[in-house]
């Protein structure tokens, strides 16, 4: 049996490689898939805990059911504004969108 | 309707007139004379019948008409004012209310009722004139009528009321109101034509003048009153016990009893009001107002009111005589005041020209005929002349306005607007032009000369020198003096205006006033004969008839005053000097021809002629004395040196200190601390903007780096705390 | 070690690497071909935790969906999967920093939790997890409401994307 503790620094690990990625990366793409990644150690910490704790209460799985769903549209609407950005912009580096700035 | 009622409701209608002119009528001219005169008819109605009813009333000295009310709760007790009408204020009732009807009556045809509008009239001004065309196309000038006709007889209507309420008051405090509103209506009538500086300048002199007697006077009610706590006449004048009080008490200047000061106090009133040395300068002056009317007052009613004062308050100023036989303090001073202004004003009427100022010089001296006679103890004989003087003196002054009427009628035809209507050297022969005015002129000039056995003033001042003979020969000798001189400028004056010939074109085209002005002057002419014959001595007549007058009169004092015994030397002195002067007057001056100075020029010689042409330069002096101090006191002392350099002096330094105070809170305290407090604020807020300005990258990423890194340093603070605080 | 442990060890490591290589990859397309990767991962650890609707979920959405949509959009916003630039903003230093601190802060925080070393009960052959998670997600007294929101952010997503996307030349 797999020790609980695995999963958790697994996930955990997981979770700061992405958000590593999230924060050093230039291109937005990349940013973006630093989010999966945090996205996919969350829900192996959900799924994780709903396996240890209470397999017979679903909850764990269907949050992690609805943070699939998240992603999904985070990715849609993330992806649709680099393609607006990089139209007017011809860049979708990270650090050359500051428009708003003072 | 009982007597003590109608005297209650005399002096009410002028006043309803008053208002009622004011208020509602004065658009419409004749509604308001016939107000104005209607009122006075009612008056004159109601002043006849009480008179006529107290002379049937036997001892009317012990039992005056009376009637009082509480008006002003003093204390315990009530100040009581009303009504009384004994011997002395029915005979002056009487006068007042003839002289009062008539000049109504006159006032009516001398403003020139009936005539057109002036062409370029103006209120404020007199009537100049109006263009009219005849039917044969001639333009005519004739007089028009004055522009603010409606008021004039409103303030002539108040002035009735204030006569007719001091007349028929009962103590001296509503005498004092019915002084004041006539001190008031004087003020106003003299300035009746405020356009023009010199009537302004009268008004005011009139007005500053009277009121320093005023003053006074106030002063000495005021300390009767704190005396005996109470002002009816009765209570103090006929009352034995009171008057011994007050003449034994001791007053707070050395030497006078309390009777004397209250005395002198009061007498100084009349001496402001009856125009007496030295506050007759403004008599002469108040001839600015409209020229017969105002002047009359001035003469017959008005001025007659000190006289009529003081002889009320004579048993006051008298308190110790009958004891002692010794002239009081107040009584001398009366007597010189008196004596000395008799003959001083008659000096200035004999270099006068101005046929007004001649008459108002004699009235000054007749005026001091009267106090000079109360002086000497003359209480009848002071109120005889009193009353014919102002019967004499109100058609002299009601003809004259009546001949300078008709010199306006003479200027308006010839056009030439130079010649001074009221000159008696611009007049001449008006006696066939003018007869009416003539013959009521002369009979008036007569009387106040003292025609013998005919006329009024030979009566009265008869008995005036028989009292100062048998009382004080120095002023006998005075009075006799200013006596002649009366005499002469008299008849100087009537010489000059209607004897010899027309010395001007305007003379020749004088013509005769209307009846509303010679029918007020017949009336009073036949008073200024008929007035002396009720006072005819019983030598006269040999005891035949009383004298009723003396009898009458002197039935108001306490002590009844015995009738002298006959003397001729008063009687002769009278004869001589009336005779004398008229004869002297009509010798100088019978035929003077046009352009000819006078004949008094070259016999008093220029030096004494000036003086007393300028009237001993009385005007001048005071202007030094008095009137320039206090231009200096206004302008330059208070003006400049206390009010710029003091108290503005004062509020400057305020005013610096003040600057001051307030450059130290703004330097110091404002602008440092509080603004800088403020500006500190703005400027911190400010300053941390531009700190941390440069967080502000536009960087997603790295703000979510500030973002953990702030989050990890405070779960860190978050957890060191909570586990140290375990 | 159980043969189950070994599995899990090897799938673990593959996906931290591939995880390590989508955050440093120059070359996009290889990101994501590197999160494809560890995706797979993620879904093998889904079916040694017995989820395995989750596994296949994850193998259909995520790889199949997302890293699919992914690359296209790198492949429409043309030369940057090539360009020459530095991979990494000039924060990549504080943002090591801060994964590194909280990988620290959270290892240590796990290994003094007492719950970590929880047993996984047995799962009864007779309770269906994927039955039992159908039902969860549509029964009213599950989660209905939760799955109707996700659905309608969902579409929200999808217009919305649409309309950002737009080319309105």
């Amino acid at each position: 049996m797999i020790p609980l503790s695995w999963l958790l620094f697994f996930a955990a690990a997981l979770f700061c490689i992405g958000l590593y990625g999230v924060l050093a990366r230039k291109n937005a793409i990349a940013i973006l898939m630093g989010i999966e990644l945090m996205l996919n150690a969350v829900n192996v910490n959900l799924v994780a805990f709903w396996r240890y704790r209470t397999p017979e209460i679903m909850a764990g799985q269907v949050f992690a059911v609805i943070v699939f769903a998240v992603a999904a549209a985070e990715v849609a609407v993330g992806l649709a504004l680099f393609i607006s950005v990089y139209r007017r912009r011809k860049t979708i580096a990270a650090d050359e969108i500051d428009m708003m700035k003072w | 309707m009982t007597t003590e009622t109608l005297i209650w409701l005399i002096p009410l209608p002028p006043v309803l007139a008053f208002f009622l002119i004011v208020l509602f009528t004065n658009r419409n001219r004749a509604l308001s004379h016939s107000l104005a005169v209607g009122a006075a008819f009612l008056s004159w109605l109601g002043s006849m019948v009480v008179f006529f009813r107290a002379v049937s009333t036997e001892h009317l000295g012990e039992h005056p008409f009376v009637s009082s009310i509480p008006w002003l709760a003093t204390g315990d007790t009530y100040f009581r004012i009303g009504v009384q009408i004994d011997p002395l204020s029915a005979a002056t009732l009487f006068f007042v209310a003839w002289t009062v009807l008539m000049i109504f009556i006159y006032s009516v045809g001398y403003h020139n009722y009936g005539q057109p509008k002036g062409d370029h009239d103006r209120p404020g001004l007199p009537p100049h004139g109006a263009t009219v065309r005849d039917a044969h196309g001639h333009e005519h000038h004739v007089p028009s009528i004055e522009p603010m006709y409606s008021r004039f007889f409103a303030f002539i209507g108040l002035f009735a009321f204030g006569m007719y309420t001091l007349v028929v008051s009962d103590n001296l405090l509503t005498l004092f109101v019915g002084w004041e509103i006539m001190g008031l209506c004087s003020y106003l009538l003299i300035g009746f034509w405020y356009g023009k500086p010199s009537a302004r300048a009268a008004m005011i002199k009139a007005f500053i003048t009277t009121r320093i007697g005023d003053v006074f006077m106030l002063l000495g009610i005021a300390y009767l009153y704190s005396l005996t706590g109470t002002l009816n006449y009765r209570e103090i004048f006929y009352n034995e016990e009171v008057l011994r009080h007050l003449a034994e008490m001791p007053s707070y200047i050395a030497g006078f009893s309390a009777a004397a000061l209250i005395g002198v106090l009061l007498f100084i009133g009349a001496i402001g009001k009856s125009a007496q040395f030295p506050l007759h300068v403004w008599l002469p002056d108040a001839m600015e107002g409209p020229t017969p009317v105002s002047a009359m007052i001035h003469a017959a009613t008005m001025v007659s009111a000190g006289v009529y004062m003081v002889i009320r308050v004579f048993p006051l100023l008298a308190a110790g005589y009958e004891e002692t036989h010794h002239l009081t303090q107040p009584m001398l001073f009366m007597a010189f005041i008196g004596a000395f202004t008799a003959l001083f004003a008659a000096t200035i009427a004999v270099a006068q020209n101005d046929i007004k100022r001649v008459l108002a010089y004699s009235t000054i001296s007749q005026l001091g005929y009267m106090i000079a006679a109360l002086g000497i103890g003359g209480y009848v004989a002071a109120a005889f002349h009193l009353i014919t003087h102002a019967f004499f003196k109100a058609l002299l002054f009601l003809g004259s306005g009546s001949v300078i009427h008709g010199m306006e009628h003479g200027v308006l035809h010839t056009g030439n607007h130079h010649v001074d209507p009221q000159n008696m050297f611009n007049m001449g022969g008006l006696r066939k032009k003018m007869p009416i005015t003539y013959w009521t002129f002369l009979i008036g000039g007569l009387a106040l000369s003292g025609f013998p056995f005919v006329t009024a003033g030979f009566w009265s001042k008869d008995e005036i020198l028989a009292d100062a003979w048998a009382h004080a020969p120095l002023v006998f000798v005075v009075l006799a003096l200013a006596a002649l001189l009366t005499a002469f400028y008299t008849m100087r004056q009537i010489s000059l205006t209607f004897g010899g010939e027309p010395r001007t074109k305007e003379a020749e085209h004088a013509v005769e006033s209307k009846w509303t002005m010679t029918l007020p002057l017949v009336i009073l002419a036949v008073f200024a004969v008929a007035a002396g014959w009720v006072g005819i001595p019983e030598w006269m007549t040999g005891g035949a008839i009383p004298n009723w007058f003396h009898e009458f009169v002197g039935g108001t004092l306490l002590s009844h005053p015995e009738a002298l015994p006959f003397n001729i030397v008063p009687l002769l002195t009278s004869l001589v000097v009336a005779l004398g002067g008229l004869g002297l007057g009509l010798f100088v001056y019978r035929d003077i021809r046009a352009g000819a100075s006078d004949p008094m020029e070259s016999f008093l010689g220029a030096g004494l002629y000036r003086l007393l042409k300028n009237k001993y330069y009385f005007d001048e002096a005071y202007d030094r004395l008095f009137v320039q101090p206090a231009y200096w006191l206004a302008e330059t002392f208070t003006s400049l040196w206390m009010d710029r350099k003091v108290i503005d002096g004062v509020l400057h330094w305020f005013a610096y200190i003040s600057g001051v105070i307030g450059e130290f809170l703004r330097n110091a305290i404002d602008k440092p601390i509080v603004n800088g407090f403020g500006d500190w604020v703005g400027e911190s807020a400010k300053k941390l903007g531009v700190f941390f300005r440069p967080i502000q990258t536009g960087r997603v990423q790295q703000y979510m780096i500030l973002a953990l890194f702030s989050i990890a340093v405070f779960t860190a603070l978050f957890y060191y705390l909570l586990l140290t605080a375990r | 070690m159980t043969p189950l442990q070994i599995i899990f060890i090897l799938v673990a490591a593959m996906t931290l690497g591939a995880g390590l290589m989508v955050v440093t990859a120059r070359n996009l397309v290889h990101s994501a071909l590197w999160l494809i990767l560890a995706l797979f991962g993620v879904a093998i650890v889904y079916v040694l935790l017995q989820a395995g609707f989750l596994a296949v979920v994850q193998v259909v959405i995520y790889i199949g969906a997302i890293a699919i949509l992914m690359i296209f959009a790198i492949m429409l916003t043309r030369n940057i999967a090539t360009e020459s630039g530095p991979r990494f903003s000039e924060n990549w230093s504080w943002a090591l920093v801060i994964a590194l601190v909280l990988f620290g802060t959270l290892a240590w925080m796990l290994s003094g939790w007492e719950g970590i070393a929880a047993q996984a009960p047995a799962i009864s052959p007779r309770f269906d997890t994927v039955r039992e998670l159908g039902l969860a997600l549509v029964s009213p007294d599950g989660f209905v409401l939760a799955f109707e929101v996700a659905s309608v952010l969902l579409l929200a997503a999808l217009i919305g994307a649409l309309v950002i996307a737009w080319d309105r030349r």
